[in-house]
């Protein structure tokens, strides 16, 4: 039975050459390969944990960065709606003030014209009473030549003058 | 995908390889079988056992071998060494020659002593399938220690060429689906043992297939080297096996008649022990020593049809090729098969020897 029966020479050249095959990749070789593959699986899932943690980092600032926006916007139509309201205030005090004003100036304006009146109707009584009494001195004069005449006459203008000016006074 | 591609592949060279130099020696053969019978027991026993040289091919008359050292240590003391073509022929060298057919200690180196004994000296003679085994070893280590330095010298995150990826991935499989799924927890120790035996049994049975020269050697279908393989699973079994391991062998969970007077289920037990690596070794060296059984059968099937007539002859040729690259390519899985056969039983044999305490109490 050749087949079943082992030879010395061969076992020892057997147990040579696996043992040396052995030794040398149970320390150079194996323990290398699975190592470096376990250390790039670890490679790998660190990346992927940290791809991951970007994401969400990424997520937050979007949504910190939206939120800012939000406010920013809230804000605008704050600010806007005040500009407007302090706009509406400022044109509606000016136009107050302008009215106020224009009355104002109206009144004075009417205050000078009626005083300017006064002034041209004093002038105008004092320019016809002048008058007046240049005619009635023509008149008198042509009329009183005699003396008589003028006598009644100078009573009846003082009675009438004494009236006039009782009667202005009476009036103020 | 990538394995079953590579299988593909490789089927195709060794089928390539083994079509070639077989049509080239049919006419050789051929040739001689007209003048002298074909001893297709002789041709079969010669391809698969081992021998002192090396026979490639033969070439008309001429045999074209390598020889090989013989290492004899002779009956008065002292090594020899010498090349094996001075035995070659049935000659003899210094009182060495080999043990003709129907000798004791046949196709072995004999000495002749002084008394005019035959006997067998201590032989380390590389023969074939030491040299074989050289040739395959340094073939691993090439492989395994190339990939191991393209690791130290890259950065851990640079992408491996296409080789260094395919071994990755064999090794990984092997580790994570053969050595962690059996073993466990403690699966770091062990799994360098068995990734080189996973790897050594793989590359020498590919290289069994390959029938040229450096291929072709029935390494792995020698008892010498299974029984080698074999023992390093029993001592790797139980060197490290934990106190669990040893009282179910010694001491066994059975009724106390079963192991107290007589120790009947500790010797059943420790015969257990002795029998799971002698399956192993059985196991392969059967497997791979049956392939190459069929494979050279089928082969000669041309050489014994050709006296038949060249119709039957050429009829046969077809079918004897037909059934040759079939059995290649059977014996390419055989090959891969035996090897993860072989790992898978030790590494769970390993398993079973660290049981977990807890899982005693369950049982």
């Amino acid at each position: 039975m050749a087949l079943l029966t082992p030879d010395f020479g061969l076992l020892f050249w057997m147990l040579f050459n696996f043992l040396i095959v052995f030794g040398v990749l149970a320390k150079f070789g194996f323990p290398v390969i699975t190592r470096m593959v376990s250390e790039r699986r670890d490679h790998i899932s660190q990346s992927l944990q940290a791809a991951e943690e970007a994401t969400k980092k990424l997520e937050n600032v979007r949504q910190e960065s939206l939120a800012i926006l939000d406010e920013a916007r809230v804000r605008q139509t704050e600010i806007i709606k005040k500009a407007i309201a302090d706009g509406e205030q400022i044109v509606r005090s000016a136009q107050q003030k302008a009215v106020e004003e224009t009355e104002k100036q109206l009144e004075a304006a009417r205050r000078s014209i009626d005083l300017q009146k006064e002034k041209a109707l004093s002038e105008i009584n004092a320019q016809v009473a002048l008058l007046s009494v240049d005619i009635a001195e023509k008149i008198l004069r042509h009329r009183l030549d005699d003396r008589e005449q003028q006598e009644s006459f100078a009573l009846q203008m003082a009675e009438e003058a004494e009236n006039i000016r009782r009667k202005r006074s009476h009036k103020r | 995908m990538m394995n079953i591609g590579k299988h593909i592949t490789l089927a195709c060279i060794a089928a390539a390889a083994l079509l070639a130099p077989l049509c080239a020696s049919a006419e050789e053969h051929g040739g001689e079988g007209g003048e002298k019978e074909l001893a297709i027991g002789d041709i079969i026993t010669e391809h698969i056992f081992d021998s002192y040289w090396w026979h490639i091919t033969t070439y008309g008359e001429r045999h074209i071998s390598i020889y090989l050292p013989v290492i004899v240590r002779s009956d008065g003391g002292g090594w020899r060494l010498f090349s094996s073509k001075r035995l070659a022929h049935g000659e003899t060298y210094e009182g060495f020659r080999i043990a003709e057919k129907g000798e004791k200690y046949e196709g072995k180196v004999v000495g002749v002593n002084a008394a005019g004994e035959v006997y067998r000296p201590w032989d380390i003679s590389i023969t074939k399938n030491a040299l074989a085994l050289m040739i395959n070893s340094a073939i691993m280590l090439g492989i395994f220690l190339g990939v191991a330095r393209w690791y130290r010298r890259r950065p851990k995150n640079s992408t491996p060429s296409k080789f260094v990826c395919a071994m990755e991935m064999l090794v990984m499989d092997v580790e994570e689906d053969i050595v962690r799924a059996s073993i466990g927890k403690d699966y770091k120790r062990y799994s360098p043992y068995l990734l080189t035996a996973f790897f050594f049994i793989l590359i020498n049975n590919v290289m069994g297939i390959i029938p040229i020269f450096p291929g072709g050697a029935n390494t792995t279908g020698n008892i010498a080297i299974t029984l080698v393989l074999a023992l390093c699973t029993l001592v790797a079994v139980n060197l490290f096996g934990n106190r669990e391991y040893w009282r179910e062998i010694f001491w066994p969970d059975v009724p106390l008649l079963l192991k107290a007077p007589i120790p009947l289920m500790p010797l059943i037990e420790f015969f257990g022990v002795l029998t799971k690596p002698f399956a192993l070794m059985i196991r392969l060296l059967a497997n791979i020593f049956a392939g190459h059984t069929v494979i050279l059968a089928f082969t000669l099937l041309i050489f014994i049809t050709a006296k038949l007539g060249a119709g039957i002859n050429a009829g046969m040729t077809v079918f004897s090729i037909v059934l040759s690259l079939v059995m290649n390519c059977l014996e390419l899985l055989v090959a891969y098969i035996q090897a993860y056969v072989f790992t898978l039983l030790s590494a769970v044999f390993i398993g079973l020897s660290r049981p977990e305490h807890h899982v005693v109490h369950k049982k």
